[in-house]
């Protein structure tokens, strides 16, 4: 099977929907002509391939790379837009809050954006808060937003095109950290459903909840764990809005433990959804006070060694887990 | 009003530090493990910093963005903290909480720095407003990139401070590319100076390569503003030599392009001209060299020497106690 980084699978997938359906445009800062000239990043070629009509470079204007998506989207087009960094998409918020997730409600249900949001994200590339900022809970909060956070390249791919093929608006968050963590990706098409979380290790003793690039670190510390006897259940959400409840919930029931990893800061984080949801519907089947492991309330900070404490590691999963036991 | 030859020098002292302090970060880039994340330099560009800040006084205030070496410097700011900053150590100006990126240095009213690309245009109103309602004998300087300028804040906040006659300077860096988008790609209209006039303020273009007429066109701007005038708009024409950051190959830009501008370098276009009216010999410019160098040479052994943050340290600083 083909070796690809989180950004060639979003390539490729973007590269085979837009040949699949010509509504399909892209548009966003540098991405046909770009500082990165490198493979590794999503858009790379995809200018070549498509020609300035269906790839466009924008100026630096989120709001109207964001409102662009969303008229083009009533407007009959399916618009794939970018967010070069997740702090930036704070500018382009008012037309993917306020508009392309209430219109339709609005109209009544007589209005369909189907557009996609890809946002990059994530900390650990030195830049500081204002390029580093996890804001996946801001959007997760709004009805009528569809959040997509996968965490591997074959997973990233089949997402894509499902959100691609929604006729809902759906923000996708890509961690630029596994841009560059090549692994095995499906050839041709296939798709993954929104809305499906996927184990992705078994286990008997604790339900460990993640997603997006923190999954490296839950399959870290679930391999320690299993060499000192301890079987961890990976869950990987993959999908924060809508909520597949179901397969937390029996995973839950099965181990009786929860951990919730996830690297944007505790309060207020998506963390705390996961928490109130097994709290109400799985209470009774708790052995022990469930767990978070996130990122401290603090902006990320630049320094490498501040950095570093930011990021949620495999040692703080496993002393949360062993609390547990 | 004429320039002095210690104002000419002072501007000439402040491009050959910030040339040499960024010349210095690019040859540490190539050097693995020395200097992490992005590293975005304003080589060539010295003359806007150096021009801006020599018509300012200690007072007055500067809001700068993600290129901003050159301003700080020029501004007065230490480059042994600057650099360690840069190294990400705990004796950095913003103990590592910052990086290159958003270096604040309140020290010389740099106060409140933003990589968010159009971020400083509202604030800048804010400061200008602060000074208006305090009364004060002072000003702001916003600079920013022409690609900010397609950004929404450019337009709300140039029209609320042309609409209060705020005391500020919108200054334009217009280095000819917002990340890889060159100007014609990134906005339809010839002159950004020319928007001001949507806002009711004037817009001046200047050659932002040639610090004596950017000092001249910010000392209008700053007797404008002080006598209740309002903000100005000033567009200063150059060019930026290296890539987007450090790690931009620079593939959109000609070759021919970028030579072009060399050849209209802003250091040997002031120490040209502070030659030939005699105001400056060789001896002198070479000491002037030495001692921008030496200047850097330190600020890189003090950041190197520096201890790195505890990690604890990330903690500090969220919250005014
Ligand atoms: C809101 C926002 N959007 C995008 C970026 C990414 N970005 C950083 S600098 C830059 C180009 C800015 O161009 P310009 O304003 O002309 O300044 P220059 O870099 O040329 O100095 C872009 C797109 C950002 N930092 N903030």
């Amino acid at each position: 099977m083909q070796m690809l980084g989180m950004g060639q699978a979003v390539n490729q997938a973007l590269r085979e929907e837009m040949q699949r359906d010509s509504r399909i445009f892209l548009a966003g800062e540098g991405i046909g002509v770009g500082i990165h000239d490198s493979p590794m990043m999503p858009t790379y070629g995809l200018l070549e391939a498509f020609g300035p009509e269906r790839v466009k470079d924008t100026p630096v204007s989120e709001a109207a790379i964001a409102g662009l998506a969303v008229g083009a989207a009533a407007g009959g087009l399916r618009p794939v837009v970018e967010v070069m960094f997740n702090p930036f998409f704070t500018l382009a918020s008012d037309m993917i809050v306020n508009h392309a997730a209430k219109l339709r409600y609005l109209s009544g249900g007589k209005t369909s954006f189907p557009l996609v949001v890809r946002i990059k994200s994530g900390a650990g590339f030195g830049a500081g808060c204002q390029h580093s900022h996890n804001l996946e809970a801001w959007v997760a909060h709004c009805p009528g937003l569809k959040v997509v956070m996968p965490a591997t390249p074959a997973d990233a791919k089949g997402l894509l095109k499902s959100a691609i093929r929604d006729d809902n608006p759906v923000v996708f968050i890509e961690d630029m950290g596994l841009y560059f963590a090549p692994a095995e990706v499906p050839e041709g098409d296939y798709s993954i459903p929104i809305g499906k979380a996927d184990i992705k290790r078994p286990g008997t003793d604790v339900t460990l909840v993640t997603w997006s690039k923190m999954l490296g670190v839950a399959m870290q510390a679930a391999d320690q764990l299993a060499r000192e006897g301890v079987d961890v259940e990976v869950v990987d959400l993959r999908t924060l809005t809508p909520l597949d409840t179901e397969t937390i919930l029996s995973s839950v029931r099965k181990t009786g433990r929860l951990v919730v990893l996830h690297e944007a800061n505790r309060t207020g984080g998506f963390g705390g959804e996961i928490a109130a949801l097994v709290m109400e519907q799985a209470f009774d089947a708790l052995k022990a006070p469930l767990r978070r492991v996130t990122g401290p309330d603090i902006p990320v900070p630049a320094s490498p060694p501040l950095e570093r404490f930011y990021i949620p590691d495999a040692g703080q999963v496993i002393a949360a887990i062993k609390e547990l036991l | 009003m004429s320039i002095s030859t210690q104002t000419k020098l002072d501007m000439l002292r402040a491009m050959l530090l910030a040339r040499q302090f960024e010349e210095t970060l690019t040859e540490l880039c190539r050097q693995p493990g020395k200097i992490h994340g992005m590293m975005i330099l304003a080589t060539g560009q010295e003359a806007v910093g150096a021009g801006v800040c020599a018509a300012l006084s200690p007072e007055d205030v500067i809001l700068t963005n993600h290129r901003s070496h050159h301003h700080l410097l020029a501004r007065g700011a230490d480059p042994k903290a600057l650099m360690a900053e840069i190294f990400g150590r705990r004796t950095g100006c913003n103990k590592g909480k910052s990086g290159t990126l958003h270096l604040a240095v309140p020290e010389v009213n740099a106060l409140c720095t933003t990589t968010i690309v159009g971020g400083g245009f509202p604030i800048a109103t804010g400061l200008g407003f602060a000074q208006q309602y305090q009364k004060q004998e002072a000003v702001t300087v916003c600079f920013f990139g022409d690609g900010a300028t397609s950004e929404g804040s450019f337009h709300e906040a140039l029209n609320l401070a042309g609409l209060w006659r705020l005391p500020v300077i919108f200054v334009c860096e217009n280095n000819g590319y917002a990340a890889a988008q060159s100007y014609a790609e990134h906005t339809p209209v010839e002159s950004l100076a020319a928007r001001a006039d949507a806002y009711g303020m004037p817009g001046e273009c200047v050659d932002g390569n040639d610090a004596p007429s950017v000092l001249e066109a910010t000392r209008r701007a700053r007797e404008r503003a002080l006598a209740g005038d309002g903000p100005t708009l000033i567009e200063c024409m150059t060019y930026r030599w290296r890539g987007h950051g450090e790690t931009d190959p620079q593939h959109y830009q000609p070759a021919e392009e970028i030579a072009a501008w060399k050849e209209r370098c802003p250091i040997a276009r002031l120490s040209g001209f502070l030659q030939a009216s005699g105001e400056l010999s060789d001896a002198e410019l070479e000491d002037l060299r030495a001692s921008a160098a030496a200047i850097v040479t330190e600020a890189v052994r003090f950041a190197e020497e520096s201890p790195w943050p505890e990690p604890e340290e990330a903690l500090d600083d969220v919250w005014a106690e």
